[in-house]
This record gives C-alpha cells, structure tokens and sequence, in this order.
C-alpha cells in the first residue's frame, strides 16, 4: 500500500508504456477473431454427427485449443511467472488423474465376469 | 498494519499476493469442475443409451451464448488494459459491457431452463439432465458471482482508483482471471453437453 | 484500514487499533493469533464433543443391549428406550464421531489453529496475507459446525451412514444427512480459504534470508498440507452437492436403476452409480488422511530437534519426503475401494502407488528417530507426546500395509482391523502430537507455562490407555469382527471369542477421559497461574521466538530476518547450545 507512489514495479509483462500495451490489445482482438472461427468450426464439425470417439476427440481438441488461446493471452499464461505455471501444471495432472482413473477402474472388469448361467434351468430345481 | 506484497511484487517471486491468490483458488475450481466432468464421463459410459446432446437441448441457443462469453472475455481484458493505460472513462465502459453481457448470458440460460422445466424436463428426469443442470447450474453460479464482483469494481470499488490506481488495477485483473477462467469452462461445457 | 500511504505507518496503525472494541478485536479479529486461538479452542471443544459421542458408543459395545444406568436416560425414547441404545442412534453416533473428529476436530485444530497461530510467527510475517479471508475462513468453520450439531435436533436425528456418507444408503436416509452435507460445503469453504491463504503467506511473505531449504519442517508440513487441501477438497465439494441433488431434487447420479427400498422399487430416473460417490469421497479422503498426520510431524520436528538440542537429523531428506507423500496421496485413494469390484489391472495400480507412498512416511519418521541420537534429550512434557508419538505411528503405519495388498485387504476390509489402524495414527499419532503442540506454543499464546506435574500425568495416562483401546480391536478385527455393527458383533459365532475385548477397549476409553481432565484443568489455570514465560522459554532457535510472548498486533517491531538454517542446536564453537535463526 505504501508503495503506490513509488516505482512501476506491480507487474512487468505489461508495463505502462503504450507502444506495449497496444501491442497486446492487437493480440486480444486477433484471439477473439480466433475464438469466434474455432466456435464456428466446433459447432459445424457436430453437423457431420461423426461416431462418437472421433466426434469427442475433435471436440475436445478444438475446445483445448481455445481455451489455450484464453489461457494464454487472455489470462497471460504465456509470459506468467514459473511458480504460477508450476502450480497449474501439477492441477493439470490431478486433473487428468481425477478424469481418467475413476473410469479406468470401471472399464477393466467393473462387474466381475459371472460365469455363463446353466443351459437348462429346469435342472436346477 | 501493511502487509507487503498486496501491491508491489516480491522481487524472487515476481508476484504480488493477490495474483497468487486469484491462481491458486482457480486451481482449486479447476478441480471442482473436474470432478463433474469426471462424475460426466463415468456416468455416461455406464449408461446403456445416452442421447446426442443437440437432440436434446438447443444448441444454437448455446452457441449464442458461447459468443457471448468468449465477447465478454475480449471486453474484460480491455477493461484491465484501459487502466493499464490510465483510461479510466474507458475502463468503465468495457467493464459494463462484460457485465451486461454476463446479464444477457443469465437471460439466456433462463430461457433455456424455462423451456426444459416446462416440458418437464426436471433434473430428476434422467441423468442427462440431472448432469446437465448441475453442470450448467455450478457454471451459472460462477457467472453470477462474477459480475457481482465486477459490478463492485465498476461501482462502489472504483473509489479505489483514486486513492491507490496500481492496486485498483490489479484487483481488476485479478477480477478478470476469475472472469476469463469462467469462460474456460464454458469453453470445455458447451461441445460437452451441447454437441457431443 | 487507512489506504494513505504514510511515512510511519506503525505510529498510526498502532493508533487506529486500540480504537478497536470488544467484537472487532476477540471476536471478529482479522489477527491471525486471534483467529489461530479461535481455531484451537473450537478445535478442542469439538474434540471433546467427538470423544463423549465415542465413550457413548463404547457403552453398547461393552455391554450390547444393556442400559445405561443414569445418563441414558437423558437421550430420550427415540435414542434410548429405557437407557438402551437403538442401533439408529448406535449409527448416528458413529457417522458424527468421525465426521466431528476429522472436520471439527483435528483439522481445526491442527491446521486452522497450530497453522494460523504459529506459521506467520515461524516464517517473521506480520500476519497472514489476506487477514479478512482468514477471519471469513474461521466463520466458515462455525457455521459448518452449527450446522453439524444442528443436525443432531432434526427428525430422525444426525446422518447416521457414517462419516463415509456411502451411497445409496446415505441418499434415501433421513433429513440429518442433507444437514451434514450443507455442513460439509462450510467447511470445505473454510478449508479451501485457508489454503489459499498459508501457501500465498508462505511463499510471498517469509523474512528475508528466509529461503524455502531454510524452513522450519513445521512450515513444510503446512505448506504441503495447504496444497492437498486445495486441490483435494473441491471433489468432495462437488459430490455434496451431487448427493444433495440426489436427495432434495430426486436427481439419480448415485441411485442405480430398479433400487429397492423397504421392499419397494424406488421411482427415480436411475442409472446412476453408488461407486461414483466413492470414488469422488476418497479422492478427497485419502489426501485427508495426510492433513492429518502432516502437521502432527511438523510438531514433532520441532519438538524433538528443540529437546534433543540438535539438528535434526535428514532435513532435507525428510522435505523431499514430504513433497512426494504429498504428489503421491493423489493417487492412492482406491485402496480404499479394492471390493467394490474394480478390475486386476487398476487394482494393481492403486496396491502398487499404496506401497509407494509407504517410502516417505518411513523416511520421515527413520529421520525424527535417528534425530534423537546422541541428543541431550530433555524430557518435559512436549517432548513425551512427541517422542511417544514415534512409535504410535510406527505402529499405525506399519498396520497399514496389509490393508493396501488388496489381498490380505480382501479379510481385513472393514473390521476393527481397519478401525485400530487408523485410530493408531490419527489417535495416540496426531493428537498426540498436537497436545505437545499445546504444551510447546502455550507460552507463545499466553507468556505462561502449563504445569510439568499435570502434563506428564496427562502424558502417561493418555499414553497407557491409548494402547488399551486400540491394541485388542486388532485382534478383534484379525477375528473378523465388522466395523459399525452396533451390537459388537455379538450375533456372530465367530466373533464370541473376542467380545470380551469390547469391554476392555471401552473401559480404556473411559479412564482415558479421566486422564483429560488435568489437562483441561491445566490449560485453563495456567492461563492466569502459570509460571511466567516471556521471551525464548524453550531456547529454541525458529523465528517466532524472537517475537515478545504473547505477540502484539503486527508480530515484530522490526521484520526480522533469517541468517542461518532453522535447527542450529550445539554448533561448536558458540557460547550458547543454539544458535537461533533470526540472530545475526
């Protein structure tokens, strides 16, 4: 709090100086342009009702892409601080593991196999 | 008493406090929404017949919405980039524009709730829907908090431009991650539900 | 708060504060000692309340059926007809001792109370970093808390599926288990606030010299807790809401189809699925369990390289360790899960990630014992919990690993096996350690000492029964006796050749809450008739010992700086047997 009068020191990825600051405005807009095409590729690619695996995985790679492109330059990600990203990077991969292994352990033999039932039931009386 | 570092940044971090705050509750929402996708997946694979999402909900509807967050994501960070460049006039006109766009988002989403209410469509209809509200529900509350905040540094908050522009402009930043992480989700919501 | 940026700002500040009244300064404190006493103490008394629900139950597991004379009385006909206990209240006692236990008692205690009052202190802070969201965290945890004891006054009574809330049992149970669940929100909010708040103060506003290898373990651990608070917790959060969901909007995400119910088919949409909830609970629990044991150790470095007069002994060996534990706690958490029908290939990944994470418990408590070597060890009160500490979780962890074979977890799943285990840890393990905490920084808080005398009385009592209680349930459980059965298992054949342990461990619990109250007695005297003890009472060398006894507002005159590591005890060559941190 005592430091407002002081020196330009709050942050260095966009100081005050204009020249910068335009430049990132110039990379906002070309990202919003790039947002806007990718929503209109994502919703038109689902038009084409592809099987599911690969309509999944082009969905989830164009939403990855954008919300690259957010985290990046909207959020600053590019030119954020290690600690930041080290910590991003380790949610990332609870992340991941929290998706991915509840299902895994359903997938492999959830219900156990039962062995195949009697040909004949009236046998079993 | 000063605690250091709310504005200025420690200088073998090269952060302040609040910009490590704003990061590390995300995280914490990264897992939150994660664990829905998670609970999403694993419900759906075990599902026997799990509908195509725009057969049930409307999808067009949803990518207005989309467009409208993604705008509102654009406005946001020219609101922090107007302080940057000590315009506070136009701070305060892209920052009403992401609130109002928040607004027309919520306008949006009630019209869609409304329609599937009205069908009887409830979340106790089937797990699609009963995943679909949640997730877009959680999604919703976020969108609303918000533009609570953002609404605050528009209005009341403001105050704190004159007395301390470096701290006001970095608790509007810190405002925008939440903002911009907000969209994120929506961003991984809408193919989820809406498209796949 | 002034926003002017003044010249001297201690001058007005100091001013400005002693306007403060009553509420703003003991009640709705954004002083981190304030918050930290108000954590402890609420910590406390819920561990208290979680202990007399568990000497409750120990009555109808000694003595199943049987009235109790007097009390039993008191809880009514709908608890207690006649002083006998019904197996709903048997349930609902159960489900609230652990919950409180867990959430309102160690937690609070051991993070939001130990980790707010000392870690600012430790690290040379003024206070935490965002002091209002420390206070609005605290609050978090009284309104959970209400709300859990509020539970107990609702038709049907408190939830009674056990702290584990396992679906589908807790989804169509009664109204209590929609009151813990709102409970549960409360205090994950809290937790989560928390956290943010430790490891921002942590990393941005340690003193100066003060780097990451030079922290006292004690910071560490905290740090590493924070962590799996944060990134644990929000699961469970979304669960809640789902088996909320579940309950109040007739939503099916843990209801399978076709469920029967009291003989009737429950008309729920379906489809959902009971092992979901599991697996979003212990994605949580495990890493809980860890917030639990992590600050005990903390306390225990401390406690062992201030009284040994040593350093400790594998620092950095013991950090690493931590790291690890801590990125591994991630992925463990369905060994608690190995009969719920899981296939080999996964099975397999959780038994071998279960035995991995066994490493670095070992590692750190091999370094805290091979610490006491060569020590000039002295023996007061905080050193007897913490020493006696080693082999408690010596034994707790070791009594763990044939749980996390799936194999022999296949006899031992849910039997008092499991239940002795974990008491084990977190029982004569943590809270052990967290009463030497209370000895240790007791002075800290209040420039006054607890009695020896009744501490070590305190000591040996709770030490002796301790064993009493949890060492036969091993046997019990060997037996294979199941947990959460109200009557002890006194229906089961197998199990009549272990019942007469039940009342061993219950008369063990009993005597165990005899010997609590010197401590009670101890903790409240000493406040005002405890030998004085301003200044470093302890020689010990970590930063908050520099600091007057109790600390004013603002902690240090002057910020103070760190000049060596946290546990130069002895160093030869130097006049005194410590070298504290914070001299230059």
């Amino acid at each position: 709090m005592s430091d407002h009068a002081a020196t330009h020191d709050h942050d260095d990825h966009a100081s005050h100086d204009p020249a910068e600051i335009d430049r990132h405005v110039r990379v906002y807009i070309m990202v919003f342009v790039a947002l806007m095409v990718l929503t209109i590729v994502t919703v038109a690619v689902s038009r084409f009702h592809l099987s599911v695996p690969v309509a999944v995985s082009v969905a989830l790679l164009v939403a990855t892409v954008k919300g690259g492109l957010v985290a990046c330059y909207f959020m600053h990600l590019i030119s954020e601080k290690k600690l930041i990203l080290a910590v991003l990077g380790l949610t990332a991969a609870f992340f991941v593991v929290l998706l991915a292994l509840p299902v895994l352990t359903h997938s492999n033999g959830f219900w156990i196999p039962q062995p195949a039932p009697a040909q004949t039931d009236a046998e079993h009386k | 008493m000063d605690i250091p570092y709310t504005v200025a940044v420690r200088r073998d971090t090269g952060l302040n406090n609040g910009k490590i705050g704003i990061w590390l509750f995300l995280a914490s929402e990264v897992m939150l929404f994660g664990a829905l996708f998670a609970s999403y997946i694993l419900i759906r694979t075990g599902s026997p017949n799990w509908p195509r999402g725009d057969t049930v909900l409307d999808y067009r509807l949803a990518t207005f919405n989309t467009i409208v967050l993604i705008t509102s994501s654009v406005t946001m960070v020219m609101a922090w980039a107007s302080l940057m460049r000590r315009k506070f006039g136009t701070f305060r006109i892209y920052m009403a524009a992401t609130v109002l766009l928040g607004g027309v988002f919520l306008v949006v989403k009630y019209f869609e709730y409304s329609h599937h209410l009205h069908l009887g469509e409830y979340p106790s209809h089937s797990n699609f829907f009963a995943i679909y509200y949640t997730l877009t529900g959680l999604h919703m509350l976020h969108v609303f908090g918000g533009m609570v905040v953002n609404a605050y540094f528009w209005g009341p908050g403001a105050k704190l431009w004159e007395k301390n522009p470096v701290w006001f402009t970095n608790r509007v930043e810190h405002s925008g991650l939440f903002w911009h992480f907000v969209d994120l989700v929506w961003i991984f919501l809408f193919p989820t539900l809406y498209l796949l | 708060m002034s926003e002017q940026a003044v010249a001297a700002p201690k001058h007005e500040h100091d001013a400005h504060h002693e306007e403060l009244g009553f509420w703003r300064k003991y009640i709705f404190s954004t002083d981190h000692k304030v918050i930290g006493i108000q954590y402890a103490v609420t910590g406390l008394l819920f561990l208290l309340f979680g202990f007399s629900l568990m000497m409750l139950m120990r009555w109808q597991l000694a003595y199943p059926g049987a009235a109790l004379p007097l009390i039993g009385n008191l809880f009514g006909e709908a608890r207690m007809p006649g002083g006998s206990m019904l197996p709903e209240f048997y349930n609902e006692l159960g489900a609230m001792h652990g919950t409180i236990m867990v959430f309102l008692g160690v937690v609070p205690l051991a993070v939001g109370g130990f980790g707010n009052f000392v870690l600012p202190l430790q690290i040379g802070a003024p206070d935490m970093a965002f002091p209002k969201i420390n206070m609005a965290s605290y609050w978090c945890l009284f309104l959970g808390g209400m709300t859990m004891l509020g539970s107990f006054l609702v038709p049907g009574g408190a939830a009674q599926s056990g702290w584990t809330s396992y679906a589908p049992l807790s989804v169509i149970a009664g109204t209590g288990q929609t009151w813990w669940l709102i409970g549960m929100i409360f205090l994950i909010t809290s937790s989560l606030l928390g956290a943010v708040n430790f490891l921002t103060t942590t990393i941005q506003l340690r003193a100066k010299g003060l780097t990451f290898m030079r922290f006292p373990f004690f910071v560490w651990s905290q740090f590493v807790t924070s962590f799996l608070l944060l990134l644990a917790f929000p699961p469970l959060e979304a669960a809640g809401v789902m088996q909320l969901m579940d309950r109040v909007a007739g939503t099916s995400f843990f209801l399978p189809s076709g469920l029967v119910v009291s003989g009737q088919v429950l008309a729920n949409a379906g489809g959902g699925n009971a092992v979901l909830w599991q697996h979003l609970f212990w994605f949580l629990a495990h890493p809980e369990v860890y917030v639990l044991i992590l600050p005990a150790m903390g306390i225990v470095a401390e406690i062992i390289a201030n009284n040994t007069r040593k350093p400790l002994w594998g620092y950095r060996s013991m950090v690493y360790a931590l790291i690890f534990l801590g990125f591994m706690s991630f992925i463990v958490w369905a060994h608690h899960m190995f009969m719920t029908g899981m296939g080999t290939t996964m099975a397999a990944f959780f038994q071998t990630t279960t035995m991995i994470i066994s490493i670095p418990s070992v590692v750190i408590l091999t370094a805290l014992i091979v610490s006491l070597w060569g020590g000039s060890i002295r023996f007061n009160t905080p050193m007897l919990f913490a020493v006696s500490f080693l082999p408690m979780f010596g034994i707790g962890g070791l009594t763990g690993l044939p749980l996390g074979l799936n194999i022999s977890d296949i006899p031992l799943h849910d039997t008092y096996y499991v239940i002795a285990h974990f008491h084990y840890v977190v029982a004569p393990g943590t809270i052990f350690a967290l009463f030497a905490g209370i000895y240790y920084w007791y002075p800290k808080a209040t420039g006054r000492k607890m009695s020896e005398t009744l501490g070590k009385i305190h000591w040996i009592g709770s030490l002796v029964c301790m064993n009493v209680v949890f060492m036969p349930m091993f046997i019990v459980g060997l037996a294979g006796v199941s947990r959460r059965l109200f009557d002890a298992g006194s229906g089961y054949d197998f199990a009549q050749g272990t019942m007469h342990w039940n009342a061993v461990s219950s008369w063990g619990a009993w005597i165990m809450g005899l010997f609590q109250i010197p401590f009670i007695f101890n903790f409240f005297y000493s406040i005002r008739n405890g030998e004085k003890a301003e200044g470093n009472v302890w020689q010990a060398t970590t930063i908050e010992w520099s600091a007057p006894s109790p600390p004013p507002h603002g902690n240090f005159a002057i910020p103070p700086q760190a000049y060596r590591g946290p546990y130069e005890y002895s160093v030869p060559g130097s006049d005194k047997d410590f070298t504290p941190q914070f001299e230059a």
